[in-house]
């Protein structure tokens, strides 16, 4: 089988499967009501289908190397070397068990709360599903920008037409921030292919680049992957963007969307361009911070839920950059990791926030409260989630923050001390919004009448709860798979600064003091 | 397997207890979470025989935790003296006080629920006692953390649990910030955290200097001190004790095993955890001493004037920590964890009597609401009693040889820091003496306050209470008498082993042995001060609130800024609400609103659809649909081009 899978284009295979899925749904026929059932339940099994058919490639992963695994490659514009080329390595090769892992709980999820066009909805999805993959699979860079931006569009969409309140204010801010910003990448992309003559990843990898060139191409590269993040101040779409969205909307945006950028940073950014990186990584780390400090005391006002957890995704993020510009073992392996833990968790929040909209159409705080009486599992399912969110050692989201902070520190002690104190923020916003909505006396009469978790809510959180617990007590199942990738991406990335040793950082004598 | 049954027992009984607790009724979750613990108090008693007097210390690896690069770090229980001494003290108090709680929270309506919390808490406590790094030792903080959150909350209903709740998670996650900052400038300066490895190296630190956040200083020094920011957090010292007296929100079984007898301890296990790195750090053992002195001091002027039976309790709590703190800070581990176990027994004790006579009297916390009760609720009275004798350090009850040798110890270390802590010290012992006493004859003599019908349904508790308290009393009667030998006296160097390290220089409990050798006249009336100063507390005691009820009003009237200032307890949660609470919420609505939407949005995505809105509609104004004008427009165009490539391209 193990044998059998190196020669099959397997990730081709998980990367299209969706795309399948999407054009049956198209095809069947019928009364609408017929329609919108089939749909879901092709939906439903052509994503769990993707979702086992992703775990070959994690069962037969080979940890011991850094080198790209299940490789496809043939040529698309052979006169313009331009090739179909896919691999994954250990830095990639998680997000993809990530995408698939909530693509069959989204499609769960919105099992009854969309009843409109639904499906065209579980197409848009599907669609999603194939460019997520595709774009974490990609190993040429025309692949790369095409999935990239072929992710905006049905996210376009679903925020569009199948959101609520503003929707196509928050849609087309959506849109527009993520499409400025991947302007500017694909200018940048275009600049490494004239100078390199391919579009091949690991080609650039090995590519080196002026100095000045590198400035230009980093900023250029910036621009669209701090917007993806995203980093202050790039970052007001996504609580306009979320609070819209359908819950699976959400669970996608937060789960996926944002790891894009961080990838980005990982696959182009560190090993392409070390120099500019090095350069910027002050800029970056202030960035951070503020994000970390100033979303986390925004959070701590908003009476939206969505809102809420939205921000707290911002101030998540902020030590995702952090952690992958901090450049050692620790800091980029905590940066990874924090991301899968960040999308697991933050979309089990965001389904939390929909189990309760479904029943009372609001996600204004206020108007809950007591919930704990009524609806036990619930509130057993949020405290788990709220503690993740919170990094209690022992679920997913410690050992990220740990991880950054710990490796930060051994780099710029300011940053870690700044950036730590989101570890006390987080608990103040989380805890408070845990209060108002699920602790205290149930006194409203629309509240009481919340009854809970439905099998259909169980079987979501169920999956999740096991993941989130799994991460906490035994991360070495993820972080021994990104082990040899990130120590070779860490150490070309030093190698390649030894060769130069002459950058001075972006204020560079603010840093030194700073250290 | 007995280490790893004496851990993990009680996870089990929490498993079962919280998940399947409706469906086994509460009678099956009490008994499951009971034998759990119980079960793991019968293993830690031969592990204890084992490792503590035989001297087999030994580690229990598990499996890999985290590996990251260099950063390591094992699921993995250490057991040597220091952790089989906490293991013991934790699980046979956590037992009386899980048989306890079946009687206390009898009339409650989520019982599977308390159980499997009391249960999780001490699997927690455990794993953090039982660490061999420092990751896990953090895994085991914050989980009693967690625990600390869920039970002083477990009355949800109450908005003020509520806010206790999240007041005692946001307060030790301030503790952890410097708590997670001392990890890692220990894996900054070690390249490790595991325990062994650290404790290796730290000699060869010992001269070692560091900048950290633009400050050069002596590594080790600056490491401890961000380490004991964790642990004044988590055993509420001065400035971070905030959510102490707060927790008493929880139900009272909760105070006693968690806000007393373990878990507030867990600040001063890591100090003594960490001795050999404090060891090499003196200027932060005087920071330790400076804190623990003033903490205990204060908290003791706190608990003069408050009437909430529990809260008393608390800051008394708050209080004896300062003791055990101070007696880190002058190298006295030993008298440190001596005092930490004595206290485990007579405060779970006190908190545990405390809960009997509030269940008595209706559910009363307000002891100027009491009095005259003590022929009602005898056993509840004498254990109550006990208790006090213990805690105000009588001979021969368990507190006297603690603290004294915590007192002795100070005196003999010799420096300025330890004269400060022996000076406060000496006067929290009649502070303490006093506000106990007051305790014991508001609620116990005099005519009775209460009302009639409360005083009609005044009752002993049930055998369930009675009996875990009765064991409670023999440990504080004897817990001292018979660790004194081992823990600081002749036995202590087999006893500890390699568990606790202390440089010869700073060996204050060796100086004191010195010091009673050449006992003159004059040292040993200084010796037996202590026991005049609490006497002397317990019979001003007697003449304000048996003999001359009055006086204490006249008092209060008299001195009113210092009553005002005691009973608000000096003015920390106002500050601390004006500084940080109100003002968090002030710049987040700010940034909010001015920030995010009143300039970045602004200027950002709305200001450039506006201006491209407002351009569009300027250029559509273009199309005029006349031809001449396009006619016009494209003659200019051309005219234009033509002039460029003939005047712009010379050459």
């Amino acid at each position: 089988m193990g044998n059998f899978l190196t020669h099959s284009p397997i990730l081709s295979i998980i990367t299209f499967l969706p795309l399948v899925g999407a054009l049956v749904i198209l095809a069947i026929g019928g009364k609408p009501d017929v329609v919108a059932r089939q749909s879901r339940i092709i939906a439903l099994w052509t994503t769990l289908l993707t979702f086992v058919l992703s775990l070959t490639i994690w069962i037969y992963f080979q940890p011991g190397t850094a080198a790209f695994q299940f490789e496809e490659r043939f040529d698309w514009l052979p006169q313009y070397k331009i090739g179909y080329h896919m691999g994954v390595d250990g830095i990639s090769m998680l997000f993809v068990i990530l995408s698939t892992f909530l693509m069959p709980i989204c499609i769960l999820a919105s099992w009854e709360a969309i009843e409109k066009m639904v499906r065209e909805y579980m197409v848009a999805f599907l669609i999603l599903e194939t460019m997520m993959v595709g774009m974490f699979c990609a190993m040429d860079m025309v692949l790369f920008y095409v999935f990239f931006e072929g992710v905006l569009i049905p996210m376009f969409l679903i925020i569009g037409v199948w959101g609520g309140g503003r929707r196509v204010y928050s849609a087309f801010k959506f849109f527009l921030y993520t499409l400025t910003g991947s302007v500017l990448l694909l200018v940048a992309l275009l600049a490494m292919y004239f100078q390199v003559g391919t579009t091949d990843i690991p080609a650039l990898m090995q590519a080196q680049f002026s100095r000045e060139m590198q400035y230009w191409l980093w900023l250029g590269m910036f621009a669209s992957f701090a917007v993806k993040v995203p980093m202050w101040p790039v970052h007001t779409w996504l609580p306009d963007a979320h609070v819209d969205a359908p819950t699976a909307g959400s669970v996608i945006l937060a789960g996926v969307l944002l790891k894009m950028g961080g990838y980005g940073f990982l696959r182009f950014s560190l090993p392409m361009l070390p120099e500019a990186s090095a350069y910027f990584t002050p800029l970056v780390y202030t960035l951070s911070v503020i994000a970390v400090i100033y979303t986390s005391l925004v959070a701590l006002v908003q009476e939206d839920m969505k809102k809420l957890i939205a921000y707290s995704s911002v101030a998540h993020m902020g030590f995702v950059t952090i952690g992958v510009f901090s450049a050692n073992q620790q800091a980029v392996e905590g940066a990874i990791f924090q991301m899968l833990s960040h999308g697991v968790v933050s979309g089990a929040l965001f389904l939390c926030v929909g189990v309760v909209y479904d029943r009372l159409h609001t996600r204004e705080i206020g108007r809950y409260g007591g919930l704990v009486n009524n609806m036990p599992k619930y509130a057993f399912a949020f405290m788990v989630f709220m503690m993740a969110s919170v990094g209690l050692p022992g679920t997913a989201g410690f050992v990220g923050e740990f991880l950054v902070l710990g490796g930060t520190f051994q780099v710029s002690t300011w940053t870690a001390l700044l950036a730590a104190t989101g570890v006390i923020l987080g608990a103040a916003y989380m805890l408070y919004l845990y209060r108002r909505v699920v602790y205290g006396e149930l006194t409203k009469d629309d509240v009481k009448a919340m009854l809970d978790l439905e099998p259909r809510e169980i079987a979501i959180f169920v999956p999740i709860l096991i993941v989130v617990m799994w991460m906490g007590v035994y991360p070495m199942s993820f972080l021994g798979i990104m082990n040899q990738s990130v120590a070779e991406l860490v150490s070309g990335y030093h190698a390649a600064l030894k060769n130069s040793a002459d950058i001075a950082p972006l204020g560079s004598q603010f840093l030194a003091w700073l250290r | 397997m007995l280490l790893v049954g004496s851990v993990f027992l009680p996870l089990i009984g929490a498993f079962i207890a919280g998940f399947f607790g409706r469906i086994i009724g509460d009678r099956a979750s009490q008994i499951v979470t009971c034998l759990g613990i119980g079960l793991a108090a019968l293993c830690a008693i031969p592990t204890f025989y084992d490792v503590a007097l035989h001297g087999h210390a030994q580690t229990v690896n598990i499996m890999t935790f985290l590996s990251s690069g260099t950063f390591e770090a094992n699921w993995a229980l250490r057991f040597d003296t220091l952790s089989a001494v906490m293991v013991l003290t934790v699980t046979s108090v956590s037992t009386l006080i899980h048989i306890y709680a079946v009687g206390y929270m009898s009339h409650d309506d989520s019982q599977p629920r308390f159980m499997a919390y009391l249960s999780l808490f001490s699997f927690a406590m455990l794993m953090l006692v039982t660490a061999d790094n420092l990751v896990q030792l953090f895994f085991g903080w914050e989980g009693v953390g967690l625990v600390s959150y869920l039970l002083i909350g477990f009355w949800f209903k109450k908005p003020s649990a509520n806010a206790a709740a999240i007041k005692a998670f946001v307060v030790n996650r301030v503790g952890d910030f410097g708590f997670l900052l001392g990890i890692f400038a220990v894996y900054f300066l070690f390249d490790a955290v595991q325990f062994d490895v650290i404790f290796a190296a730290a000699p060869g630190k010992a001269d070692a200097s560091v900048t950290f956040f633009g400050i050069n200083a002596h590594a080790l020094t600056f490491t401890c001190l961000l380490l004991f920011v964790g642990a004044m957090g988590k055993s509420a010292q001065i400035g971070l004790h905030t959510w102490l007296p707060d927790a008493m929100e929880g139900p009272t079984p909760v105070s006693a095993l968690i806000h007393a007898a373990t878990m507030v301890t867990a600040g001063v296990f890591l100090v003594a955890r960490m001795s050999p790195l404090f060891e090499f750090a003196p200027n932060a053992l005087a920071f330790v001493t400076f804190i623990g002195a003033t903490t205990c001091f204060f908290a003791a002027t706190c608990g003069l004037v408050q009437n909430d039976i529990k809260r008393i309790i608390a800051y008394s709590t708050c209080s004896q920590l300062g003791y055990m703190f101070f007696a880190c800070g002058v190298s006295a581990y030993q008298a440190g964890v001596f005092h930490l176990m004595t206290h485990a027994w007579f405060k779970a004790l006190l908190f545990l009597g405390a809960g009997s006579v509030i269940h008595a009297m209706s559910e009363e916390q307000d002891i100027r609401k009491m009095g005259g009760i003590w022929k009602l609720i005898p056993v509840t009275f004498t254990v109550m009693v006990i208790g006090n004798l213990a805690l105000t350090g009588i001979p021969p009850f368990a507190g006297y040889f603690s603290k004294d040798t915590i007192l002795e110890a100070a005196l003999a270390a010799h420096t300025s820091t330890g004269n400060y802590a022996y000076l406060l010290g000496m006067i929290v012992v009649f502070l303490t003496s006093f506000y106990s006493w007051r305790l014991t004859f508001l609620t116990f003599f005099g005519a009775p306050r209460a009302d009639h019908h409360t005083m009609e349904h005044i009752h002993e508790s049930p055998k369930i209470m009675t009996i875990p308290l009765g064991i409670l009393a023999v440990g504080a009667v004897f817990a001292g008498m018979l660790g004194v030998h081992f823990f600081v006296g002749e036995g202590r160097e087999h006893f500890w082993g390699e568990a606790i390290k202390v440089l010869p220089i700073q060996d204050s409990l060796h100086k004191m042995e010195e010091h009673e050798e050449h006992m003159t006249l004059v040292g040993h009336l200084v010796a037996l001060l202590p026991l005049l100063l609490s006497l002397s507390g317990l019979a001003l005691a007697y003449l304000f609130y048996i003999r001359r009820p009055e006086i204490p009003g006249k008092l209060a009237a008299n001195f009113p800024a210092l009553y005002q200032f005691l009973l608000k307890k000096w003015y920390f949660d106002e500050l601390y609400d004006f500084l940080f609470t109100k003002n968090a919420f002030r710049i987040g609505r700010f940034l909010w609103k001015r920030g995010d939407a009143g300039v970045i949005d602004r200027f950002g995505p709305d200001g450039l659809s506006a201006l491209t809105a407002n351009a569009a509609r300027r250029l559509g104004g273009l199309q005029s649909g006349y031809l001449y004008h396009y006619a016009f427009a494209m003659i200019a165009g051309i005219a234009l081009i033509v002039t460029w490539f003939v005047v712009g391209k010379p050459g």
